[in-house]
């Protein structure tokens, strides 16, 4: 149960001058509330087809023979397909290539191998779902069992290859820092702290499958593919290729999109498969995963095996850091895979602090288990969570208090831009502000002493700290195209004045949970200064949207609200210049304030920018080279990432019988830069922290020896309840970010970032009568129990 | 996933579904579906026919007779959590019923298909075993009473046979000083019971005159726990003698045998057992009306 501190307000109640930062109530919530969002199984087309999709069971097999036979004869099938069948390129690519990276094919169907339980070995489309499910049973596979492997040190060390492009199971060997300078610092140190940890697999775990709608006119060659996307734009690009068809002949629609966590960025096969069948059999094809295929193939994330150190001088100075990583990246390498655990991972590794020396060096490994690729996050937990538990067993090695080892060690406020060690450049930051006000919110030194008495009471109180940063809004394009981006990463916009004064405003991301209707509309309400009911948002769809790049990386209110800044300024200017023209003045005796053109000196001569846009379409009274209407497209590609931030805290009481942990207290204190709509805000933070706090404690893609899922149902996975998670403290202290028109930062990850560290930090921190110095998350009842009792505890 | 084709088919009497029965051996029987129909749905069962008894008149309803309750077995969870003779006279089964899945389980999961079905992990079994409950099953040879320690065999497995349809279930109903409790650790995933211990106590004169204890979740069927019983019969309700009872959970119990799974092993289990089984004892002597002192 969780305690929401930001009242949400009726926009009529807010004057149009403050729409920007309030929390107003999010407009797109009465349709996901009463059922009337349309997400994409809502979609019925005539003569629509059903697609289900024949996967392998086992791990790793090489495929003898496929027997379709029988599902062909069965009744309702249309048309049963194989990979012998596809004449397309039918391979999926790499979005994000490194100059080690060894390439592999990802065929849309396994022609001679399977790789993970799960890969597609053959699709049927029939006529209704039942019958397409029922003859995917009915489809034979002949195949030949080879060993399989889960952990990629394993992979790495002994396991045979999965691919022959791929000797070794290598997929990459990466670093990044001074492994001279670090070791250097490290021979010179006076004291040290080392860790071994997993950072294990998590299934994403979207309330919404991933599913397609493809549909086919052969006259006009247009392919119509309605899907579930975080980037509809990056998908017709990719899918054009995958299955040849011309990318300005490929509509990819995101209807209502029932969250994505990441899973929904990259291209799978199921949708290229529904859009190459759409076209074979010349009918619309649906494809809907069910929850045990969403378990078995949606991209996982994390997969981290990591031993990292920490060297400290005399007094407790941080000195060096360096951090070995084996990352899993499952079968095939999905879209964006190669980045998660290198640039958007070794990048962040000197945390919120001023380390003077830091080496990281990444092995990708190939494994038998699900793609593996950015996961809310993506990458930057996986780094705050090594510098964090790091930072929590220096301190103890140091015997100093965690808080103030971490203050001793910031970044200090009057050092940014700060350069890290690790190529990137924090824009702006406070950190010892939202840790002073995480410790007033805790009552830190009474906690301190109430956790000695309990102690004395044979009760273990502890308290966890998460000084976290994360890197949002990927930028600038040239930047990632040096580290290896297939894409840009800016974003686009078009504002669109109607003729009676209303807004259309379109953005080449793409919401799927997160507010934007809400909050774009807010900002170019503020912009334009018009009313907020006045604006409409449109996104995820690309034969409506000009461009774009998605949504994902919390780079949403950066990067596609800085489009809509510029497309907003770029209409207020030229609004400005028909005023200017109507008014008979000249454009620099025109100001503009709240939706207002008037001469300077002289407010009665003025016109409204709803007045000017009229004005525009009729077209009768405009300045000379003026083309009629009102409207801007703009591209907007950022100087620099955002670094938001912040100080979470958990306290929790083990159960030392039985291993328990019960949360005392949350506290989020978080800097996300300037906030559009606190609410959203808040929402964002609570929902993160509770996907945190299911890593720590409950998340786990689990495997056998034989690569078999256990964990691969709601039954045997824990996605935490409302009952799981904690009631939340929340608060934000605010440092806008210098380099973008709206000072905003990032605010989608945060709270997955980092709360779990907080959490394993607490339970550590609980049992250090125990001697417990780390345990691997998820910190489930009998291993908390186990680490007791191994170490000489109660019973 | 999707369940393979089958027959559906809707019985009208208890007469009619053992006719249906008998005409289609290898039928699943479908009450509330809270237990088929996902195993259905995950392919675990496919049965070619489905014979629906939820419809059936005389197998509903609750009805009181002096300090008994008579429950058709088609009762839902939610039914048994709003019935306050059973919160008042049978609490661990009251309070087990309660415990079950969510609102949605609740307004739509029978007793009778929960006990029939006998899953280990379910949270009536044990509930069953201590609120000494008997299992009413209807055949062509009429009725059979049977005692809920003995009904339950193994997992899924109970003593019901073939051609016989569990259609009522009597719970005798204790006043004044006894209390009843059910405690479980759920499952973080499924919300089943990695362990769940039901209790019932009997006081007079602040000393324990009758104690029944049952588990679920630690065996591969409900169990009694009778030194347990053993151990807190006649004694006065301290923390010390609560204690000492539960540290006895284990005793009967074969511990190879007890469940080990991906949730939790069986030695942590067994551990749990203890401690659950104290928290039981303690909840169901506090509400007995007895003061524990430390």
């Amino acid at each position: 149960m969780t305690e929401m501190s930001v009242e949400s307000v009726d926009p009529d109640d807010v004057d149009a001058a403050d729409i920007l930062g309030s929390a107003i109530e999010r407009r797109e919530d009465p349709a996901l509330l009463t059922g009337d969002a349309e997400y994409t199984d809502d979609i019925q087309l005539p003569q629509m087809t059903h697609m289900a999709v024949k996967r392998s069971q086992h791990a790793h097999a090489t495929i003898e023979g496929i027997d379709t036979s029988a599902a062909e004869a069965m009744d309702d099938v249309v048309a049963v397909y194989t990979a012998e069948d596809i004449d397309v390129p039918g391979n999926l690519p790499t979005g994000w290539l490194l100059d080690t990276l060894n390439q592999v094919d990802h065929p849309i169907l396994a022609d001679d191998r399977v790789r993970y339980q799960g890969d597609a070995i053959a699709v049927v489309i029939a006529e209704e779902r039942y019958a397409a499910h029922d003859a995917v049973d009915a489809i034979d596979v002949d195949c030949e069992r080879l060993e399989a492997v889960t952990s990629p040190r394993e992979a790495l060390d002994t396991a045979p290859d999965l691919h022959d492009d791929a000797p070794g199971n290598t997929a990459f060997e990466w670093e990044i820092g001074d492994a001279e300078k670090t070791s250097a610092a490290f021979e010179s140190a006076s004291h040290t702290a080392s860790i071994d940890l997993e950072n294990q697999l998590i299934i994403p775990n979207a309330m919404e499958p991933r599913a397609a709608v493809a549909d086919y006119n052969p006259s006009t060659e247009e392919l119509e593919v309605a899907m579930t996307t975080q980037n509809p734009h990056l998908h017709r690009l990719l899918m054009s290729g995958v299955i040849d068809h011309p990318e300005h002949k490929l509509q990819i629609r995101a209807p209502d999109v029932g969250g994505g966590f990441g899973s929904k960025i990259h291209h799978y096969a199921d949708e290229a498969l529904a859009a190459w069948t759409a076209k074979q059999v010349e009918r619309p094809v649906k494809w809907v995963a069910t929850r045990t295929e969403t378990y078995l193939t949606d991209a996982q994330g994390r997969g981290h095996e990591t031993h990292g150190e920490i060297a400290m001088d005399d007094d407790g100075t941080i000195v060096g850091l360096k951090v070995e990583t084996e990352a899993n990246l499952g079968a095939y390498l999905s879209t964006f895979a190669p980045a998660v655990p290198t640039y958007l991972y070794g990048t962040l590794l000197s945390g919120q602090y001023d380390i003077p020396a830091i080496h990281c060096e990444v092995t990708g490994a190939f494994t038998n288990v699900p793609p593996v690729d950015a996961y809310r996050g993506a990458g930057r937990p996986e780094a705050s969570y090594v510098v964090e538990r790091l930072i929590h067993l220096a301190a103890k090695k140091m015997e100093m208090d965690p808080a103030e080892f971490r203050r001793q060690n910031f970044v200090p406020d009057d050092a940014f831009p700060y350069e890290t060690q690790v190529a990137v450049a924090y824009d702006s930051g406070e950190y010892e502000k939202t840790l002073d006000r995480a410790l007033e919110m805790l009552d830190y030194e009474d906690f301190r002493e109430r956790q000695r008495e309990a102690r004395e009471e044979g009760r273990y109180l502890g308290v966890g700290f998460s000084a976290y940063i994360e890197a949002c809004g990927l930028a600038p394009s040239e930047l990632a195209g040096q580290l290896g981006a297939q894409a840009g990463l800016w974003e686009s916009s078009l504002v669109r004045f109607q003729p009676s004064g209303t807004v259309t405003a379109y953005c080449g991301t793409s919401g799927h949970g997160q507010g934007h209707d809400t909050t774009y509309a807010q900002i170019v309400a503020n912009e334009l200064g018009i009313d907020y009911e006045d604006v409409d948002v449109v996104e995820g769809d690309t034969d409506e949207i000009p461009q774009g790049m998605g949504t994902y990386g919390s780079r949403s209110a950066a990067v596609g609200g800085s489009a809509l800044v510029k497309s907003s300024q770029k209409v207020v200017e030229k609004a400005r210049s028909i005023a200017a023209h109507q008014l008979e003045a000249s454009e620099a005796d025109i100001d503009f304030e709240n939706g207002e053109f008037h001469v300077t000196g002289a407010p009665d001569r003025s016109m409204h920018i709803t007045e000017v846009a009229e004005q525009a379409y009729l077209a009768h009274n405009m300045p000379d080279e003026t083309e009629p209407g009102l409207e801007a497209t703009s591209f907007y590609d950022p100087d620099n990432f955002v670094f938001p931030f912040g100080m979470h805290a958990a306290i929790v009481e083990i159960d030392p019988d039985t291993g328990e942990i019960e949360f005392e207290r949350y506290v989020a204190v978080d800097d996300v830069g300037n906030q559009i709509n606190p609410k959203i805000v808040e929402g964002q933070i609570h929902g993160g922290v509770a996907q945190g706090i299911g890593q720590a404690l409950y998340e786990a893609a689990e495997y056998d020896e034989n690569g078999q899922l256990l964990t691969g149902s709601m039954q045997d996975y824990a996605v935490p309840k409302a009952e799981h998670i904690p009631e939340m403290e929340t608060d934000s202290t605010v440092t806008p970010s210098p380099h973008n028109p709206l000072g905003v930062k990032g605010v989608g990850e945060a709270g997955t970032i980092a709360a779990p560290q907080a959490v394993v930090n607490a339970v550590v921190d609980a049992l250090e009568p125990f001697g417990v110095d780390h345990i691997d998350m998820p910190l489930k009842d009998e291993k908390v129990w186990r680490a007791i009792h191994e170490n000489g505890g109660e019973n | 996933m999707y369940p393979g084709e089958f027959d559906y088919l809707r019985a009208d009497s208890v007469e009619h579904a053992l006719d249906l029965l008998d005409d289609h051996p290898d039928a699943e029987v479908l009450a509330g579906g809270h237990s088929l129909l996902p195993t259905m749905k995950s392919g675990l069962a496919d049965p070619d026919v489905v014979v629906d008894i939820g419809h059936i008149e005389s197998m509903q309803g609750i009805e009181h007779d002096g300090d008994t309750t008579s429950l058709g077995a088609l009762t839902t969870y939610a039914a048994i959590d709003d019935t306050d003779e059973l919160w008042e006279g049978a609490t661990a089964l009251a309070e087990a019923a309660s415990e079950i899945g969510d609102t949605q389980v609740r307004n739509r999961g029978t007793i009778g298909g929960n006990l029939a079905h006998a899953d280990p992990a379910s949270d009536l079994p044990g509930a069953a075993i201590a609120s000494d409950l008997t299992l009413v099953a209807e055949g062509r040879d009429g009725e059979r009473r049977i005692d809920a320690d003995d009904f339950f065999i193994a997992m899924y497995m109970t003593d019901l046979r073939e051609d016989e349809l569990l259609t009522r279930i009597e719970v005798p109903r204790l006043n004044g000083s006894a209390g009843g409790a059910y405690v479980k650790k759920p499952s973080p995933s499924s919300g089943y019971a990695l362990i769940g211990v039901a209790a019932r106590l009997q006081i007079d004169d602040g000393a324990v005159t009758g104690a029944r204890v049952g588990a679920n979740g630690a065996m591969d069927h409900g169990v009694r726990l009778g030194p347990v019983e053993d151990a807190i019969e006649g004694e006065s309700l301290t923390e010390d003698t609560i204690a000492a009872a539960a540290e006895q959970a284990t005793d009967n119990l074969d511990i190879s045998m007890m469940m080990d799974d991906l949730q939790a092993s069986s030695e942590y289990r067994s551990h749990l057992l203890e401690a659950y089984t104290e928290r039981a004892l303690a909840r169901a002597a506090e509400r007995a009306g007895a003061t524990v002192p430390a």
